[in-house]
């Protein structure tokens, strides 16, 4: 595979064509904008749990940005739905983790699923935040639920 | 390509530097561009531009934001160095007055290469430094300080400082500041769809209320010439002062600052074979003279009590503390550098270049250019956006090329958002710069959109 190939992997052309959880919900917990002041790639994120519970019931998104940033978001709210709030943090910390790896180690598909496509990006270190922009954004509304 | 050592102010020693004989160029008399031998000339002299990025020779696309430099530049930082360092206008010994008078050749060399005198230059780190170094002296004078002299610069409620909608922030945020601080009122010239406007869109927003107009020389984003001179005749007719950020010009095309007209200019040492590190502030003598200073301290006074300060005249009144005198030296060197090529043919060979990239963009599906159209004078440097892809993921593609281009809204914002856009990709060209090079990110920029898959 490429240099280029590694970090722009097939799951997050993918991602970034077809995007999940972008738009709206009709009712959100908590939500947070985030914004990369390097190259003003943004996004809101939404986070509406189960009611009574700390268990993420449905994430929604909105923003404009590079491929990376996008598909990222678009990972994260397939993956975020059904685990609660530690269970998602622990992806969240697993996924900046393998982004400051430099591309060192294995990262742990069990827990980041489609994610681990991102470990490329690790290798790109202009590329880590755009990768982190909607992951930080949700541990944003995690901090504003607890 | 080497130095011609003749224009130097004495024949000072110049030790490891002998090996920069003389160039085989025909020195800058006439205008046309550069031909290809000339250029891989120029290119021997530039270490950074010989490398590989990705397995791919290096193709330097970015020197709107940074440019490379020659191995004289690097050698006379080097040679002072080791020849002549000391501070500055301060102390006795040998060195201090060797280094003293580097320091102020450089500043002649470079008050020389805009047409201005050497007391109507400022030393400071960087053009937005000279730029907050007017700015921040406005709020002083506003402050009442600089006595009855500075009033001129004294700001107040229902006064308008004007700008344009294209600015880099640097040539922004300190005016947004200035007017916060004072009470004035800032308002700005509009751009078009294309991001450029026109004298008369000028005439339409400079006031007898206008107390400052700041605009750039040439646009980071779209490559645009400002109307200087007819900004300046509406400026002065109003009473205005002109800060003109000469960035993107200083380092590409011949300036006369005084002929221009402009009050104030700014322009950095790294966009023009310079440092980072240090800036130039030019400033009319009478105003630098009326402008009080913003940053205080050492080597910017005369008498010092417990209660008070008189202060240097300009240019000493504006360079408080230890001076970036090494870069100093290197600007001066990097001046003599493009003096030898000859501005007016660096010009020609970037304007050629810029048509070159025009004409390649036009034939290639989904690019939109920013900036003049066909007709109206552009400098060597393209913005462009790509149909579905984003400019990040376009410059990393070229980036896989060995093509360096810069990417995001170029510290310009409020352009962008006026163009319905976040991001857009730029190509800037230098002397350096090879046709093959434009021919090599042409080619990568037709191929992005098929990588993503948006054809």
């Amino acid at each position: 595979m490429s240099g280029l190939d590694s970090l722009y992997q097939q799951v997050i052309l993918d991602h970034s064509k077809q995007l999940s959880g972008f738009g709206e919900l009709e009712r959100a917990d908590a939500e947070r904008f985030e914004r990369n002041p390097t190259c003003g790639d943004e996004i809101t994120l939404q986070v509406a749990l189960e009611p009574g519970t700390d268990r993420i019931a449905s994430f929604g998104w909105q923003g404009r940005g590079c491929s990376i940033s996008m598909a990222s978001a678009s990972v994260l709210s397939e993956l975020a739905p059904g685990l609660t709030m530690p269970e998602l943090q622990s992806r969240v910390d697993a996924f900046r983790e393998m982004l400051r790896s430099r591309g060192v180690g294995e990262p742990d598909e069990e827990i980041l699923g489609d994610a681990v496509a991102f470990q490329g990006v690790a290798k790109y270190v202009m590329r880590i935040k755009c990768a982190m922009l909607a992951w930080v954004a949700a541990e944003g509304c995690m901090v504003q639920l607890r | 390509m080497v130095l011609v050592t003749g224009r130097r102010a004495s024949g000072r020693r110049r030790g490891r530097n002998e090996r920069q004989s003389v160039s085989q160029l025909a020195v800058g008399v006439t205008t046309a561009p550069l031909t290809d031998s000339e250029v891989e000339e120029i290119r021997r002299d530039f270490p950074a531009l010989q490398g590989t990025v990705n397995g791919e020779a290096l193709a330097y696309l970015d020197s709107g934001a940074t440019a490379q430099r020659p191995l004289s530049v690097l050698d006379a930082e080097r040679d002072f160095l080791e020849h002549r360092n000391a501070a500055v206008h301060r102390g006795a010994h040998t060195l201090a007055g060797l280094a003293t008078e580097a320091y102020e050749d450089a500043r002649a060399t470079v008050a020389s290469f805009v047409g201005a005198q050497p007391d109507e230059i400022v030393w400071t780190s960087n053009a937005t430094d000279s730029l907050n170094l007017v700015a921040y002296g406005m709020v002083n004078a506003s402050r009442g300080r600089g006595g009855a002299t500075a009033r001129r610069f004294a700001l107040t409620e229902g006064d308008e400082i004007v700008v344009t909608e294209a600015e880099h922030h640097a040539n922004l945020i300190p005016w947004q500041e200035l007017a916060a601080l004072t009470g004035a009122t800032l308002r700005y010239i509009p751009v078009d769809d294309d991001g450029i406007y026109q004298a008369t869109d000028a005439a339409a927003v400079i006031t007898d209320k206008t107390r400052v107009v700041a605009i750039a020389h040439v646009s980071n984003v779209t490559g645009f010439v400002a109307p200087v001179a007819e900004i300046v005749a509406l400026a002065h007719q109003a009473g205005a002062v002109v800060v003109l950020d000469a960035c993107q010009s200083a380092p590409h095309r011949r300036l006369d600052l005084p002929a221009l007209g402009v009050d104030f200019a700014a322009f950095s040492g790294h966009k023009m074979l310079g440092p980072t590190g240090i800036g130039v502030l030019y400033g009319r003598t009478e105003l630098l003279e009326a402008l009080p200073p913003f940053r205080t301290g050492g080597s910017m006074i005369s008498t010092v009590t417990m209660e008070g300060a008189d202060y240097l005249p300009a240019p000493q009144r504006f360079e408080a503390g230890t001076q970036p005198v090494s870069q100093a030296v290197a600007i001066a060197e990097a001046v003599r550098y493009l003096e030898h090529v000859g501005l007016d043919r660096i010009e020609a060979h970037e304007e050629a270049l810029a048509e070159r990239m025009l004409a390649g963009l036009a034939t290639i599906p989904g690019i939109r250019v920013v900036g003049p159209g066909a007709g109206i004078p552009r400098a060597g440097l393209v913005s462009f956006d790509v149909a579905g892809v984003h400019a990040h993921d376009v410059g990393q593609y070229l980036d896989s090329k060995g093509i360096a281009v810069r990417v995001g809204h170029h510290c310009a914002q409020p352009l962008h958002r006026r163009l319905g856009l976040t991001a857009t990709t730029r190509a800037s060209a230098y002397l350096y710069t090879t046709t093959a090079e434009v021919d090599r990110f042409l080619e990568a920029v037709g191929e992005v959109r098929g990588y993503f898959g948006e054809v």
